[in-house]
């Protein structure tokens, strides 16, 4: 294939699930986890992989780790096929499971640190230096001599963080790493992460259903539903495809005049207060410049704000809209957007 | 290959630091391993209590028997015997942390719990074989020599291709553990005693065709040097290794084919 860190090419996991049909009857249906996924991640890039529960992210990164066994396509990462060559791409890759505990449950988590210096093999002098590293941007040192079992799940995940970055892979995966951390710790979780992005010789993929991890860290948004890509690109292209729009609210000294501006193409008044001092614009692939130059031309603006659109919203409607096919064009959505670009400007006051 | 191996004595190591974590569980652990071999031996004494002879066997010569398959066992149970979480592994999706480590899979999984415990019943099991060598009065001769310490090593692959082997059913079901004690277990119990004793249909599947037989009976004969009432010709006994070698091979097969329909859950 390519220099790509990880290439997919209709990339698919079928599992064979028993159905409960009558007393003895159980026949089997072979149901698609993950159908026909096309992937491309340069070296560098923090991809975010989002999906509602079920929709095949884990599944996913586990044909991408080596965990599991794909039922067809193909898939590269690191140039190696993940499966047959398992314990070669372990080397080149981290991975933290939210859920699941990489560390050894009754030793102190500084000696699970030495132990994966054997298991990969780092050098010591290597190992020293990734790892003083890493315990300062992570802050492990009150808790370097704790049993793993004891740690908070706040403290164990950042012990996980380190432990899949100590042999320095060139990619990590990340399942669900700010799954049930309190705000201070998924804080310090995706802090970290964009540290770590920013230095651009990790690629780095993540699946969460935390959409501010998304909103925060990555440029990069896949969603799959139903084991398929339905959008792959940046946040702002997602909106502008299923029709989120920027809105503008005004605060005014005083009310519009009845002869009012008129409003630049691609803005409608979306509500107004009782008052009259207080607008809502919604804009439509527009930039807010022209609409606060011709409102400013008209009264005295007190404050403007613009707020972009929830992701969450999007991405729920995304959800509930059913399969969608990739390439297809936009859902019903009814919204005629004709780019997906968006101008820079996101907040002006 | 030597990194490799310094890497598993690591794990080791950590495993045992781990252990010593729960002291008295061990030591209980040790007591109830001990005590379970001195079960399984009255059982054979208390049967020639009531009979002389046992399928054409008397009590020294069984006693071999029992000594060949009893360490062969008690050896494959201390070093591969912990394949039995297996199960809870698969059941938990805990064997994907596994998989993401650039080392085997079964050596992780059985390094992640040895249980030193067990060493002792292997103990037990080469005194009870020493004192009945001793007690059978053989002709000793090199070959013979050599048959006596390769027949529990070879025994002992063959036992630990069968909790290999057995232990990848959970692959393919949950809860398969019951019908691998069978086999691993059951074998062990099953060995115990000269296949004479067993009728014509399950000798051919046990001794034979699962090869059971090769554990202790026919390496004892070609020991005791006895002509086999079964009418197998005298080299049978050493074909031991031979029968591990496939088995091992089998078991190897099996686990793969298990590993890549490993399904791990959702997560």
């Amino acid at each position: 294939m390519s220099d790509a860190v990880i290439e997919t090419r209709g990339l698919r996991k079928d599992f064979t699930v028993r159905v409960k049909a009558g007393r003895f009857r159980r026949p089997r249906r072979v149901v698609a986890a993950v159908d026909g996924v096309d992937l491309r991640v340069e070296r560098g890039e923090l991809l975010g992989y989002i999906g509602p529960n079920g929709a095949g992210k884990s599944t996913t990164l586990k044909m991408l780790t080596g965990i599991l066994t794909p039922s067809g396509g193909q898939v590269r990462v690191c140039g190696l096929a993940p499966v047959p060559q398992r314990t070669r791409l372990a080397r080149q890759v981290g991975v933290v499971f939210g859920q699941r505990s990489q560390l050894w449950w009754d030793l102190p988590l500084g000696e699970s640190f030495t132990l994966l210096r054997h298991i990969y093999r780092v050098p010591a002098a290597e190992h020293a230096a990734r790892l003083r590293r890493l315990r300062s941007m992570l802050e492990l040192d009150a808790f370097q001599d704790t049993p793993v079992r004891q740690l908070s799940l706040g403290q164990r995940m950042r012990g996980e963080l380190t432990a899949a970055l100590l042999h320095g892979p060139s990619v990590l995966f990340l399942d669900e790493p700010t799954i049930g951390l309190d705000v201070v710790s998924k804080q310090a979780v995706r802090s970290f992460l964009a540290e770590l992005g920013a230095r651009g010789d990790t690629t780095i993929v993540l699946t969460t259903h935390d959409l501010a991890d998304i909103e925060r860290l990555s440029r990069r948004l896949v969603v799959i539903d139903h084991g398929r890509v339905v959008h792959d690109g940046t946040i702002e292209a997602l909106h502008a495809r299923y029709g989120s729009r920027r809105r503008m609210v005004v605060d005014l000294d005083a009310p519009l005049p009845d002869a009012g501006p008129v409003l630049p193409a691609g803005v409608t008044l979306e509500s107004a207060s009782s008052d009259g001092l207080r607008l809502v614009f919604t804009l439509h692939e527009v930039g807010a410049g022209e609409l606060i130059a011709r409102l400013a031309g008209a009264v005295a603006l007190r404050d403007v704000a613009v707020r972009e659109p929830d992701i969450e919203e999007v991405v729920a409607r995304l959800y509930t809209a059913g399969p969608a096919s990739p390439d297809q064009g936009r859902p019903d959505q009814g919204c005629s957007i004709t780019s997906t670009t968006q101008e820079p400007g996101s907040s002006a006051s | 290959m030597a990194d490799q191996f310094r890497a598993y004595l690591h794990l080791l190591r950590g495993q045992a630091r781990s252990q010593a974590a729960y002291r008295a569980s061990f030591t209980t652990d040790l007591l109830s391993t001990a005590t379970g071999i001195v079960f399984d031996l009255l059982t054979v004494v208390v049967l020639f209590r009531a009979t002389r002879e046992l399928g054409g066997f008397s009590l020294t010569e069984a006693l071999v028997i029992v000594g060949l398959s009893a360490s062969a066992f008690a050896l494959a149970d201390t070093s591969v015997g912990n394949i039995d979480l297996l199960g809870f592994y698969v059941r938990t999706g805990l064997l994907d942390a596994v998989l993401v480590r650039p080392l085997g899979v079964l050596p992780q999984l059985v390094l992640s719990n040895v249980p030193l415990r067990k060493l002792s019943r292997a103990g037990i099991a080469v005194a009870v074989l020493v004192a009945a060598l001793w007690q059978a009065e053989i002709e000793w001769t090199p070959a013979r020599a050599a048959l006596t310490v390769l027949t529990p090593l070879a025994g002992a692959v063959f036992f630990g291709s069968i909790f290999v082997g057995s232990a990848s059913l959970n692959f393919w079901w949950t809860d398969a553990g019951e019908v691998s004690k069978a086999f691993t277990y059951g074998g062990r119990d099953l060995t115990a005693y000269p296949i004479t004793v067993y009728g014509a249909w399950f000798r051919a599947v046990f001794a034979f065709a699962l090869g059971f037989g090769f554990v202790g009976y026919y390496p004892a004969l070609a020991l005791l040097g006895r002509a086999d009432p079964l009418g197998l010709p005298p080299w049978v006994g050493w074909a031991s290794p031979a029968v591990a070698v496939v088995a091992a091979a089998a078991a190897a097969t099996v686990w793969r084919a298990g590993v890549r329909r490993y399904r791990s859950t959702g997560s």
